[in-house]
C-alpha cells in the first residue's frame, strides 16, 4: 500500500500531519492568553492574592504550550515551499500578503511582550506588567485573523485574478481579501473554539484539584471563571459554527453535499445523524440510518424547506464549468469528521452547563463523579477543533485553491517521494516524542499545587522560566 | 528604487537582523559547555538571552514570509531546492526551542546534560546551514529553465559555501562571547571573556576570508563588478579587526558593536553581490532567478510596503525597549523550579 502513494499523497499527509499537530497548541494560546490576563486583571484591581497564584500557575501551562506552537509553526511556513512549490508560486502574490503581514505585525507582538511578561514580573511596574500580558493576548488574535484570511482566500479565492495564462494569482484589492466573508465567520469560529478550549481545559484542571480536595480556595473561583467564559462562549460557538456552515454552502456547495452524503439535491432534507453504508457513488443509501426531518435545510440554507444540492448534479455542474474530472471530496471522511466535531462540540457545551447549574448549587465540589466528567472533557474540544479542520480541509478537494488549483498540481517537481518519505519519517519521529515529553510535562505541572506568593510575589518560582 | 528591489533590500535587511538578533542567542548555546562549568550557570548563562531569543527568532518567520509573499518564485525554488538543508535546519531550531522550555523540568543530571547539548548542538547546526545555504544562493545551483530547481543536497557545498558555513558558526560562537560578557558576572563573566579572546582572531580570520570570497564569488559567478560589493565587504573586515582590537583593550560594548556591525556587513556584501538576481543558476547562468521576474505584482508590493514602512519602525522601538528594560547584567541567583507531586 505504501508503495502505491504518490509524492501528492504522501505530501498532504505530511501537511496534514504537521497541521493538525500544529492545531493542538494553537486553541489553548487563543484562550488562555486572555484567561490568563483576566486573572491577572483580578488581581490587579485587588480581588485577592489568589488570582496572582492562578494567572502564574495557568501561565506556566501556557509557556509550555507557546513553545511547542512557535516550534511547529516554523514548520507550517517553510512546508509551503517545500513540498508545494508550485502551489507557492501561483498563490504568493495574494495568501504571502497575510502570512508576511502576520509574521511582522502580529507575531513579533506574541513573542516580544511574552518575553517581557515572563522575565518581567520584577522589572516592570505592575501596570505595565499587566499590559505587557494583554498585549500577547492582542498579538495571539490578530496572529489568528491573519492565518484564517490566508486559509479562508484558500476556500473562496476573492479581491483576486488569475494572471499569467492561469500559472499565478495577483492580489487586486486587499479590503476584498481581509473582509472575505467567509473569513470573517471562521475567525469568530476559531476564537470562540480557543477560548472553548482553554474553558474546558481550566476547568478540568480545577476539577482534578477539587476532587483531591486540595487548593479549594484556588481552583473554586478558577472553575467559576472557566464556567463564566466558557459556558455562553461553547453556545455561541455552536451557533456561529453552524451559521459558519450555512456561509460555506453558499460558496462551497459541494462541500455540504459531501459531509452529509447527500448524493441526490433534496427539499427540503433531513439531517443524517448517524449512518452506515451510503457513502459511495455505488452505494448512495445507507443500510441504517438516523434522520431528523428539515435539520439540514435549516443548517445548510437556514430556512425549513431550503433545497440542498446533492453531489450527483453538483459533480455534474462542475464537469461542465472545469471539465472532466471528479470533483467530490472523499464522503465518508467529510460525513464523520463534521459529525466528530459537532458532536464533541455539543458534548463540551453541554458539561461546562451542568457544571455552572452545580456550580450555582454550590454543590460542585462535592459531585466526584461530575468532577471526573470535567477531567475527562479536557481532551473533547481538541478531538473537535482537529475534526474541524479535517472538515475544512479535505472538503475543499479535489482544490488547494477552491476553483482555481488543484491539490494533484501543486506540489514541488523537484521534490522525490524519497525526500518526502524522508521528511515525514523525521517529523513523526521528531513529533512524536514532542507530544509524549509535552503531555508528561502539562500533566505533571496541572498537578502541582501552585505555591504560596508573598508580596509582590517576586520569589515565586515560575518553572517554566527558570532556566 | 523601485518596490522590486525596495523587497529586496528589506529581505536583506531581515536576514541581517536575525543574523545580528539570534546570532548572539546561537553563540550563547553554542558556548554553554565552554563558559559554563556547573548546571547553575548553564541556567545564568541561558537566562542572559531568555526574554529575547524567541523574539529574535520571529526576524527568521518574517523574513520567511517576506519572500514567499514578495518573491514567491524565490520562495518557491529556494524552500523546494534547499530540501534537505531547510529540514535539517527545522530539527535544529525545534530541539532548540524545547531545550529552552525543558532543561529545567527535571532534576536528573543526564535529562539536563542532554537538553543543554540539544541547544548547542542546534544553535550550531542551524548557523552552520544558514552559512552554507545562503552563500549557496551566490555560489549558485542548477536551476532548469522553467525556474525549478534541478539539483540536489550536495550541490549547496562547495570550498567557498564551507568556509561561508564555518565563518558563521565561528563568528555567531564570537559575537555571543562578546554579549555575555555585557551580560553576566564574576567569574562567568571572567571566563566568557576569556573565551572571546581565544575566539577573537580565529573568528575574525575566518569571517574575513569569507567576506572576501563573497565578493571573488560575486565577480566570478554572478557578473558584478569589484564595486559596489566591496564597500559591505570593506566595512566588514574593518568592523572584524577593529572587534579584535577592542576585545585585546578590554573595550567589551565596542566589541560587541563590531562583532554585530561585522555580521550585518557580511549579509549585506551577501545580497548586494547577489542583487539583481536572487538565486543564481550554475552551470546554466541564464536560468537565474531575478528580483524583477520573481517579484510579485505592484499592487501586492505596494500593499505590504505600507504594511512594512508602518510596521517595522514600531516592531524596532518595542523590542529595542525590551532590551533596554532587561538591561541589568544576570546574576547566579537560582531559582529552584517546583516539585512536581
Amino acid at each position: 500500500m505504501t508503495l502505491a502513494l504518490t509524492t501528492v499523497d504522501l505530501a498532504r499527509l505530511q501537511f496534514a500531519t504537521t497541521t493538525l499537530y500544529h492545531f493542538l497548541f494553537v486553541p489553548l494560546t487563543l484562550g488562555l492568553a486572555p484567561l490568563v490576563a483576566i486573572m491577572q486583571t483580578l488581581w490587579y484591581r485587588g480581588r485577592g492574592e489568589h488570582w496572582l497564584r492562578l494567572a502564574r500557575f495557568f501561565g506556566t501551562l501556557m509557556l509550555i504550550n507557546f513553545a511547542i506552537g512557535v516550534a511547529t509553526g516554523l514548520v507550517q511556513e517553510f512546508q509551503f515551499g517545500m513540498n508545494w512549490s508550485i502551489y507557492s508560486e501561483f498563490v504568493g502574490d495574494v495568501f504571502g500578503a497575510p502570512l508576511a503581514i502576520e509574521g511582522l505585525a502580529a507575531f513579533m507582538l506574541e513573542s516580544t511582550f511574552l518575553g517581557l511578561w515572563i522575565f518581567g514580573w520584577d522589572r516592570l511596574t505592575k501596570r505595565l506588567h499587566l499590559a505587557t500580558i494583554w498585549l500577547f493576548a492582542l498579538g495571539t488574535w490578530l496572529s489568528a485573523y491573519f492565518i484564517i484570511v490566508a486559509n479562508s482566500w484558500m476556500q473562496r479565492p476573492v479581491g483576486s485574478d488569475v494572471v499569467d495564462d492561469g500559472q499565478r494569482a495577483e492580489l487586486t484589492d486587499v479590503w476584498a481579501l481581509l473582509s472575505n466573508r467567509l473569513a470573517v465567520w471562521a475567525y469568530a469560529h476559531v476564537i470562540l473554539v480557543g477560548l472553548t478550549t482553554a474553558a474546558a481545559v481550566v476547568f478540568g484542571v480545577a476539577c482534578w484539584h477539587l476532587v483531591r480536595r486540595r487548593n479549594e480556595s484556588l481552583f473554586l473561583p478558577a472553575a467559576k471563571l472557566a464556567l463564566i467564559v466558557g459556558v455562553p462562549v461553547s453556545a455561541l460557538n455552536l451557533g456561529v459554527g453552524s451559521y459558519l456552515g450555512e456561509v460555506i454552502t453558499g460558496y462551497q456547495p459541494m462541500k455540504i453535499a459531501a459531509t452529509e452524503a447527500l448524493w441526490e439535491t433534496e427539499q427540503p432534507a433531513s439531517f443524517s445523524l448517524f449512518q452506515i453504508g451510503g457513502f459511495t457513488e455505488d452505494d448512495p443509501e445507507p443500510a441504517f440510518d438516523i434522520e431528523i426531518p428539515y435539520l439540514l435545510s435549516i443548517l445548510a440554507t437556514g430556512s425549513l424547506n431550503g433545497e440542498v444540492q446533492g453531489i450527483n448534479p453538483l459533480q455534474a455542474q462542475a464537469e461542465d464549468e472545469f471539465g472532466a474530472g471528479i470533483y467530490i471530496p472523499p464522503v465518508r471522511t467529510t460525513y464523520w469528521s463534521m459529525r466528530i466535531m459537532a458532536y464533541a462540540g455539543s458534548l463540551v457545551f453541554l458539561i461546562l452547563a451542568v457544571g455552572a447549574l452545580f456550580y450555582r448549587r454550590r454543590s460542585l465540589a462535592t459531585k466526584p463523579w461530575f468532577l471526573w466528567v470535567g477531567v475527562a472533557t479536557i481532551p473533547l474540544p481538541y478531538i473537535s477543533a482537529l475534526a474541524g479542520w479535517v472538515l475544512t480541509e479535505v472538503g475543499r478537494q479535489p482544490w488547494i485553491v477552491y476553483g482555481l488549483l488543484k491539490t494533484a498540481e501543486a506540489n514541488s517537481p523537484s521534490v522525490s517521494t524519497r525526500m518526502i518519505v524522508l521528511s515525514l519519517g523525521v517529523f513523526a519521529l521528531l513529533y512524536g516524542a514532542l507530544a509524549i515529553v509535552d503531555v508528561i510535562l502539562m500533566r505533571r505541572y496541572a498537578r502541582l499545587d501552585p505555591p504560596e506568593v508573598g508580596g509582590d510575589g517576586d520569589e515565586f518560582a515560575v518553572p517554566a522560566v527558570s532556566y | 528604487m523601485d518596490l522590486e528591489t525596495f523587497w529586496f533590500c528589506l529581505i536583506a535587511v531581515l536576514w541581517a537582523g536575525y543574523f545580528v538578533l539570534e546570532g548572539f542567542d546561537f553563540g550563547v548555546g553554542m558556548l554553554l559547555p565552554v563558559v559554563s562549568r556547573t548546571d547553575e550557570e548553564r541556567g545564568t548563562l541561558l537566562k542572559t538571552i531568555g526574554p529575547v531569543w524567541d523574539g529574535n527568532e520571529v526576524w527568521l518567520i518574517v523574513a520567511g514570509g517576506a519572500t514567499f509573499a514578495a518573491f514567491p518564485a524565490w520562495y518557491a525554488t529556494m524552500f523546494s531546492g534547499f530540501y534537505v538543508a531547510l529540514l535539517l535546519v527545522l530539527v535544529c531550531l525545534i530541539v532548540r526551542v524545547c531545550s529552552f522550555e525543558w532543561r529545567t523540568k527535571s532534576e536528573s543530571p543526564r535529562w539536563r546534560a542532554a537538553w543543554t547539548w540539544a541547544n548547542t548542538i542546534g544553535s550550531l547546526g542551524a548557523a552552520l546551514i544558514w552559512g552554507i545555504g545562503l552563500s549557496a544562493l551566490l555560489h549558485g545551483t542548477p536551476i532548469d529553465s522553467d525556474g525549478e530547481f534541478a539539483g540536489g543536497l550536495s550541490d549547496l557545498f562547495s570550498p567557498y559555501t564551507l568556509v561561508a558555513g564555518v565563518a558563521v558558526v565561528l563568528l555567531f560562537a564570537f559575537h555571543g562571547a562578546t554579549f555575555l560578557t555585557l551580560r553576566v558576572t564574576g567569574e562567568l563573566a571572567e571566563r566568557a571573556a576569556r573565551t572571546t579572546r581565544r575566539l577573537a582572531l580565529p573568528a575574525a580570520a575566518a569571517t574575513a576570508v569569507a567576506i572576501a570570497w563573497t565578493v571573488v564569488v560575486a565577480m566570478d559567478r554572478n557578473d558584478k563588478e569589484l564595486f559596489p560589493s566591496a564597500l559591505p565587504a570593506g566595512l566588514g573586515i574593518a568592523a572584524l579587526a577593529l572587534g579584535v582590537a577592542f576585545v585585546f583593550t578590554g573595550r567589551t560594548g565596542r566589541a560587541f558593536a563590531m562583532t554585530a556591525l561585522a555580521t550585518i556587513s557580511f549579509v549585506a556584501t551577501l545580497f548586494v553581490g547577489l542583487y539583481p538576481r536572487v538565486m543564481v543558476s550554475s552551470p546554466s547562468f541564464e536560468n537565474s532567478l531575478t528580483v524583477d521576474g520573481a517579484a510579485s505584482s505592484h499592487y501586492a508590493l505596494t500593499v505590504m510596503s505600507v504594511v512594512a514602512v508602518i510596521f517595522v519602525p514600531i516592531v524596532l522601538l518595542y523590542q529595542g525597549w525590551t532590551y533596554w528594560v532587561f538591561r541589568k547584567r544576570v546574576a547566579g541567583e537560582r531559582v529552584e523550579p517546583a516539585q512536581p507531586v
